[in-house]
């Protein structure tokens, strides 16, 4: 019944191009899987670590930055008499290369980072966050600063010459972005349901806890970091090659803000809350624009539909719906305690 | 070396607008346990009604500063009311959300309601600066440093002579006990909001007519005052106080001999590097929290 309804979900998805032919609406639904994969990646460190990162936008940057810059080739002085270049790389090398490094930062910022907790973590990642945006901005003979980065090239996959298939049309790259999204869903789910994902719940449920029965905080933690960042990344790469221009603005604080909301509006801790969350958002604004809304206003609902949601759906969407399914089925089969039924599906 | 004393004084400047903003803060922090992500858009308040008193209705200036910062108190209190009261037993992540998405919502409504276009606000005070030897300084700068060292001041004689800072610092140390005390916790939180959020919008009024008022001006401020905050220890009042000043050293001295692309990166460095050496901050009065 389960694998039913997810395979006839992911045939629907699998199907959106084939009968969708408004291009501006197949954008939307592109720039929404990006934002998904992202907002799952988010969702690996908030709501399986418990550790709310607000930096996090910073991996998508990096992933945009690093892969453009490896395909367009660059030039740069590292010193006045020290001069650093590349050729430009193909894309695929360059998206990959892209994932690794953000994975990398990831790896770095975990080390760092978790030496503190709470309100101290959240002001470290966006700190970190907010200087490599200034970097970008200001480093102009690596990033272009301002000016941004133009004419990144298109992923092209197989033998040149032979048989090639460009990601340059729209549909193509939906394809792209779906396959990505349903990897990174796969991972994810293979990883928080492995002993390394009990451990990461354990250590958002009662650190002292998990860590006196021997769970090792610092390696989980970081390891839940690398993936997330990887993942981030890999969606900038997917952002940049898509795009195919990147400025500083991908930095830009309200993006971690938008992931942030996809996760707790969708249900933090579940596989399905920041897909689920990632598309009423990443559509919302589209429905708002089209009745005509203004751009701040748009926000402004953003806004207050954050906090309504954390007042009234603290647990997210998924599990609120999950909860009521539940408690319905248990109505229906009273030979099955209704309790036991909610409590086994409040986590 | 005149350069370099130049420098110090811009940051003796600045720095006492940056203390306000950090005071305003670690306050909000200390006493209530939320991380106050709407700070900034106080600070942006205060400078959109310092222009709305003194360019759209013609108000004197120095009237229009108390107006400027009474509204600040008000929207504080109101928030505190609306979104923070029913909040009280949630733990810290929940009620950084909501923060969160009042500082979303109230800047888009600034956007909105000012448009997106920087304004100006006169000020009365002569264009000429006043020269001390070999470094000068404008008179409103000068004015903007005396009013807010009067405010830090205010700030604690508020927090240490009267019976309301009493009841804070009680609630501060522990709150049950203090609730057991007959101190009124909500009443306490109410007026801790109000007062953190007036210091912020204090700032905006006072900085406002220096630079331009624009509405995203709060983002920098809010994560300025951030970094303030955890210079000087997550609570502690006189550690916001010198932390404002360091950083404003740091900012000044960075633009000044390093570049001033980075001069805004210099407050994250700072967070960065305080955090990894010192968690607690130089003068914490507690362990770190989580």
């Amino acid at each position: 019944m389960k694998r039913g309804l997810t395979l006839a979900w992911l045939l629907f998805l699998a199907s959106v191009p084939l009968w969708l032919d408004n291009l501006y609406i197949l954008h939307v639904l592109i720039m929404t899987g990006i934002f998904v994969i992202a907002a799952m990646s988010l969702n690996l460190l908030l709501g399986y670590t418990g550790q709310l990162s607000l930096g996090h936008v910073a991996f998508f940057g990096i992933g945009a930055y690093v892969s453009s810059l490896t395909t367009l080739g660059f030039s740069v002085h590292l010193l006045p008499d020290w001069q650093v270049s590349a050729d430009p790389k193909p894309v695929w090398f360059g998206m990959l290369l892209g994932t690794v490094v953000a994975g990398l930062f990831g790896w770095a910022i975990g080390r760092l980072a978790f030496k503190v907790r709470g309100a101290y973590f959240v002001i470290v990642t966006i700190s970190f966050a907010e200087v490599i945006r200034l970097v970008a901005l200001n480093w102009v003979e690596l990033t272009q600063g301002p000016m941004a980065l133009n004419n990144i090239p298109y992923l092209r996959l197989g033998i040149p010459e032979v048989f090639e298939v460009a990601f340059l049309r729209k549909p193509a790259n939906y394809y792209l972005v779906l396959a990505v999204g349903i990897l990174c869903y796969i991972i994810i789910r293979r990883l928080v349901k492995s002993r390394a994902g009990r451990a990461m719940i354990a250590l958002r449920e009662n650190e002292p806890l998990a860590s006196s029965v021997g769970v090792d905080v610092t390696r989980y933690l970081v390891l839940a970091t690398v993936v997330s960042a990887a993942m981030a990344g890999a969606a900038g790469t997917l952002y940049a090659h898509y795009v195919r221009i990147v400025d500083p603005d991908v930095f830009l604080f309200i993006y971690t803000v938008t992931m942030v909301i996809m996760v707790i509006s969708g249900g933090k801790g579940t596989l399905a809350g920041p897909v689920v969350g990632g598309i009423i958002f990443g559509l919302l604004p589209e429905v708002l624009r089209s009745a005509r809304v203004p751009p701040e206003m748009q926000w402004v609902v953003y806004g207050v539909l954050m906090i309504l949601v954390v007042y009234f759906l603290p647990q997210g969407i998924v599990p609120a719906v999950r909860d009521w399914w539940l408690s319905r089925r248990a109505a229906d089969a009273p030979d099955v305690p209704a309790e036991a039924t909610t409590k086994a599906a409040s986590r | 070396m005149d350069q370099f004393l130049q420098h110090v004084l811009n940051a003796l400047i600045l720095g006492g607008t940056y203390a306000l903003l950090g005071i305003g803060l670690t306050l909000i922090f200390g006493i209530m346990r939320v991380v106050n992500f709407a700070h900034g858009e106080l600070y942006a308040f205060g400078a959109y009604m310092m222009y709305l008193w003194v360019m759209v209705l013609g108000t004197n200036f120095y009237l229009a500063l108390p107006l400027a910062v009474l509204l600040g108190v008000m929207l504080g209190a109101l928030m505190e009311f609306v979104l923070l009261r029913k909040m009280r037993g949630a733990d810290i992540d929940t009620t950084m959300l909501i923060m969160i998405g009042a500082w979303i919502a109230l800047q888009n409504t600034q956007q909105l309601t000012w448009t997106g276009v920087a304004k100006s606000i006169d000020s009365p005070f002569p264009t000429s600066p006043l020269v001390l030897g070999s470094v000068s300084v404008s008179w409103n700068r000068l004015f903007v440093f005396i009013v807010a060292l009067a405010l830090i001041g205010a700030t604690y004689v508020i927090i240490n002579r009267t019976r309301l800072g009493k009841a804070m610092r009680a609630t501060f140390q522990d709150r049950d006990t203090a609730a057991l005390m007959g101190v009124d916790i909500n009443r306490i939180y109410t007026a801790t909001f109000a007062l953190g959020s007036g210091l912020a919008a204090a700032a905006g009024a006072l900085l406002g007519p220096v630079f331009v008022v624009y509405p995203t001006m709060g983002d920098l401020a809010s994560l300025k005052a951030f970094a303030i905050v955890i210079l000087g220890g997550l609570g502690s009042i006189p550690g916001a106080t010198i932390g404002g000043f360091i950083l404003a050293f740091m900012e000044e001295l960075g633009a000044g001999y390093v570049s001033s692309g980075y001069r805004d990166a210099m407050g994250f460095l700072l967070i960065i590097i305080i955090l990894l050496v010192k968690p607690t901050g130089l003068f914490a009065q507690k362990e770190r929290i989580g």
